[in-house]
């Protein structure tokens, strides 16, 4: 296609030269571990190329694009609805969530409101998929851990959640019910009702984890100090969740940075933040939003509005020209959408600032000098998507 | 009719023959029915799910499913694999266990030997283990193999030492290293001038008990000691690069272990096939009678049967160690307990 | 409940009034542009000898202590595929595709180069976000480079490599410019807009018969005053 440049050509021959010296180091210093692409630990088909030096990790160099799909390029090509079928390929576990910042941006850029009951059922779905994203987290982390029990539970009591999100969008995974103006069905009859006796089960499941995982003496070793991430190094790596939060920064979007699309303004709730920065307490901060999440859908359910779920929008979607950019506190942290609209259908660039990107981005810093069965314990607690890490 | 066969000789090649048999089934049944009670349907229903549920009642042929399902899988070695030792390393795994079940006694004449230093044959064989994984380990040519039968090594070796001295306190308390023995002695002993249960030594050398299951699970490589094995982190450890038919000999090797220690720990601390003096009263029997070679593989499978139950409980319920804190664990404090276990026994039998 | 509304984005509004300000004054000659968004957003356009000295002064004058992403744009109008609602079927047409505007677009910061270079950083002690752009001038055959940020904030490590495989933008001092998720011997740079994207090529767009309609009052009255909504 495009001719490569001698200079390209060079800086490719240098990088050659620089993985062969790699290489004859390692053979002479320490083995590499290849951990990954299809490893049980890196769930996706992330790759950890680490140099040991007996079981200490002197090196750890994640390689990814496995599973990347160009979803920044596919976008350029589609119309604004069809885009949102696409990213909630992004994050897998928490779909919903990945179409609420794009649609916001493309609702910034066309001025319009949406509703408040469509607000509120954003709102609420966009919690329902934090938690069913988290609660696996809960389990997985065991898991990655060696406790293989919590895992099922996770599974057992996400299904709750999952049921309500099917039966309000007829989509368990992905929803696609996002729409420019609202969102694009009523709740059905009887949801409110079911949706509060879910949250019961989820409250019972975080109480269980609590008593399983995280007062095990075992887990609390294991995890303890492994990791430690400080505040300010994890803010300019651009980390950001809970990953930040267990820092002991005191940030999240859906209180600092509430967009005016999502009712995150009408609920009372708080922000949990961890001093330690460890494995422990990323584990400890997702617990608790979890329980934070049940509260505010709670006091959404409570508060529903009534009304129309859609603004008045038109017919075929044309968005103005201009530039938007908006970020919303995604279950794995923040995620963001650039959108540059030139006018057209479609949009003329998207990128897509995804949590997991960000919050990897910081792993072969913090994988370095800690031991392999820690580099599971802080892969497993920085917890990543890997959808969310390619896009 | 039934005295006349229990009265009965064979010769030397019919007695070994039977033996012979006899050694397979009580190390194959025993694991084909813990496999199936605990590792498909128990785990299962812990785990809100239903186990094997469409070969044969209640998913029970499910292992002969898993057995034709191995036999016929490709016997792969790697590439760069040592092919002989590779081939081995399932054999010497397997052979501890065999050897393990030799001095198990099952009743009183129902026994494959009854050699004097059984306790020591028991803990000596069982170390033969490692040298298998350690085999498998190198001989796999796959880092994750080594990885893992490195920390095989590492861990089995530290976890020998409790398990055997937390023997120590049962063998000072029987007087005798033979498992008969140590079977007569906590049924004949009392408890404070109270023996109509005799002296299962799960109540006096408690401690000894603790010490020698923790030492089990560590020495059977299962969870919270299985760093070895650590699926999330070394796929599958020293087992990695097996398949087929190799790869179930190491598992019924994994099963099998379990449940040849738990025997063992049923004789020396649940009294072994022996039932407590006032039921052999009640029956009108002596303790030692001929029945109890039919009563007694009974009475050591319920009692295996309880203690693989916990080993697979605490499987299935706790994350796992990272190998610096197990080996702290063992040696810091496991292993100084056991001796101080031993310390205060000596005293104490000096004492009474 | 809107006078409320009002308020509040007067006050954010002035909070970033007042840091445009502030940014416009001490960059000084390397603050060449801006868009304020009432309420929303702000973007300044900086001069691109100033990139990497702009990091630093973001991170250590302005306390934007958060880095939050950064990725490129490339303002080439498409010359593959046709949009929805273009006129001519530039695929089918090169011609027509030759002889298309080939005019650049710029943004809302205005720039004049076809590539652009943008971040974004965030301030915890404001809570302000800030988009800050680059022109990144040349043709895109290999003379492409800025300066790196990773110095400032080395979380900008990974965002680069990718904008370098993506964009083919280079970015002086990085540490370790491999690819991140292409394979290392891939020809070309997927996210520029001369480059096709196959699927599009070699199958035909479905066309607007495939725009879903919208539900809502619209869908049942088309409004009349717009005719443009209604196509």
């Amino acid at each position: 296609m495009t001719a490569i440049s001698d200079r390209r050509q060079l800086a490719y021959i240098a990088a050659q030269a620089a993985d062969a010296r790699v290489n004859v180091e390692l053979e002479a210093e320490g083995m590499t571990l290849n951990i990954g692409p299809q490893h049980p630990a890196t769930h996706g088909t992330l790759r950890i190329v680490a140099r040991l030096d007996g079981e200490q990790v002197i090196e750890a160099d994640p390689v990814m694009g496995y599973m990347h799909r160009g979803y920044e390029k596919l976008a350029e090509v589609r119309t604004y609805p069809q885009v949102t079928t696409l990213i909630n390929r992004i994050d897998w576990l928490g779909s919903f969530a990945n179409e609420v910042p794009f649609i916001l941006a493309a609702e910034q850029l066309m001025d319009i409101e949406a509703p408040p009951r469509a607000r509120h059922i954003r709102t609420i779905l966009f919690e329902l998929a934090r938690i069913a994203n988290v609660t696996l987290f809960l389990g997985d982390m065991g898991v990655q851990l060696g406790a293989v029990t919590p895992i099922f539970y996770a599974f057992r009591d996400r299904e709750h959640i999952l049921n309500q999100i099917e039966s309000a969008t007829g989509g368990r995974f992905h929803p696609n019910f996002d729409r420019i103006g609202g969102v694009k069905d009523d709740l059905p009859a009887g949801w409110l009702a079911e949706t509060k006796q879910s949250l019961g089960e989820i409250r019972k499941f975080c109480d269980q984890m609590e008593d399983l995982i995280l007062g095990n003496e075992i887990f609390q070793a294991r995890t303890r100090g492994i990791g430690v991430i400080p505040a300010d190094v994890g803010l300019s790596y651009g980390l950001s969740g809970a990953n930040i939060r267990s820092s002991g920064v005191d940030w999240d979007l859906r209180r600092d940075g509430a967009h005016p699309g999502l009712a995150y303004n009408d609920v009372e709730w708080r922000v949990w933040t961890h001093p330690d920065g460890d494995s422990f307490a990323r584990y400890w901060v997702r617990l608790q939003e979890v329980r934070e999440s049940c509260l505010i859908v709670e006091q959404l359910l409570d508060s529903m509005p009534s009304g129309p779920i859609m603004a008045k929008v038109p017919r075929i979607i044309k968005v103005p020209e201009g530039e938007a950019y908006v970020e919303t506190e995604n279950p794995l942290g923040v995620m963001g959408y650039y959108v540059v609209s030139q006018g057209g259908l479609e949009p003329f660039r998207v990128k897509i600032r995804s949590a997991s990107f960000s919050n990897m981005s910081i792993s072969p810093w913090l994988l370095k000098g800690t031991y392999v069965p820690d580099v599971i314990t802080i892969l497993a607690s920085l917890y990543f998507i890997l959808g969310d890490i390619d896009r | 009719m039934i005295s006349m066969l229990l009265a009965a000789e064979f010769a030397w090649w019919q007695t070994t023959a039977f033996k012979l048999v006899m050694a397979i089934v009580a190390v194959l049944i025993p694991a084909g029915t813990t496999v199936y009670l605990y590792l498909f349907k128990m785990v299962s229903f812990m785990q809100s799910r239903l186990g094997p549920m469409e070969a044969g009642p209640y998913g029970s042929m499910q292992l002969l499913a898993e057995l034709g399902k191995n036999l016929q899988k490709e016997d792969i070695f790697p590439l760069k694999a040592d092919r002989a030792v590779f081939a081995l390393a399932p054999y010497v795994v397997l052979m501890s266990t065999f050897l393990l079940a030799v001095v198990i006694p099952f009743g009183p004449d129902a026994a494959f030997t009854n050699i004097d230093v059984g306790v020591y044959l028991a803990l000596a064989v069982s170390s033969v283990s490692v040298i298998g994984i350690l085999m498998a380990g190198w001989a796999s040519a796959s880092k994750y193999s080594l990885l893992g039968g490195l920390r095989a090594a590492g861990q089995l070796i530290a976890y020998e030492l409790p398990l055997i001295l937390a023997v120590v306190g049962v063998v000072i308390q029987a007087g005798t290293l033979n498992l008969q023995g140590i079977i007569a002695a906590q049924n004949q002993q009392e408890i404070f001038g109270w023996g109509a249960i005799g002296n299962p030594y799960i109540l006096t050398q408690f401690v000894g008990f603790m010490i020698f299951m923790i030492a089990v699970q560590a020495e059977l490589t299962q969870v919270p000691f299985d760093m070895p094995i650590a699926e999330s982190e070394l796929v599958s450890g020293y087992m990695t690069e097996y398949s087929g038919f190799r790869f179930l000999m190491f598992f019924i090797g994994e099963f099998a272990t379990a449940n040849i220690f738990a025997f063992l720990a049923s004789v020396l601390f649940l009294g072994g096939w022996s039932v407590p003096p006032f039921v052999t009263d009640l029956l009108g029997i002596a303790w030692d009678s001929n029945w109890m070679n039919f009563i007694g593989p009974l009475v050591m499978l319920t009692k295996m049967l309880l203690l693989t139950f916990i080993i697979y409980w605490v499987r299935f319920t706790y994350p796992r160690f990272r190998e610096d804190q197990l080996q702290k664990f063992a040696w810091k404090f496991l292993i100084p307990l056991s001796l101080l276990n031993i310390f205060a026994t000596g005293v104490l039998k000096v004492v009474f | 409940m809107p006078s409320e509304a009002d308020t509040t984005e007067e006050v954010v509004d002035e909070a970033r009034r007042a840091l445009l300000e502030a940014l416009s004054a001490e960059l000084g000659d390397a603050f060449v542009g801006s868009d304020l968004v009432p309420g929303k957003d702000l973007t300044i356009r900086v001069a691109t000898e100033a990139w990497g000295d702009t990091a630093l002064y973001l991170r250590e004058r302005q306390r934007f202590r958060y880095f939050n992403w950064l990725s490129a744009i490339d303002w080439l109008p498409s010359p593959f595929g046709r949009s929805l609602d273009a006129e001519v079927d530039k695929k089918l047409d090169p011609e027509a595709s030759a002889a298309a505007s080939v005019e650049l677009g710029s943004g809302t910061t205005g720039g004049d180069s076809r590539f652009q270079v943008l971040a974004r950083v965030h301030s915890l002690t404001t809570n302000l976000g800030l988009t800050v752009k680059v022109d990144v001038p040349g043709t895109g055959d290999g003379d492409l480079s800025v300066e790196t940020w990773t110095s400032v904030y080395p979380g900008a490590n990974w965002h680069e490599r990718e904008v370098n495989e993506m964009f083919g933008i280079h970015f002086l001092g990085h540490p370790g410019l491999r690819n991140l998720y292409l394979p290392g011997d891939f020809e070309g740079y997927p996210l520029r807009k001369d480059f096709p994207l196959l699927a599009r090529l070699v199958k035909p767009w479905p066309g607007i018969v495939d725009v879903e309609p919208m539900p809502g009052p619209s869908d049942d009255s088309p409004s009349t005053d717009n005719p443009e909504d209604t196509l």
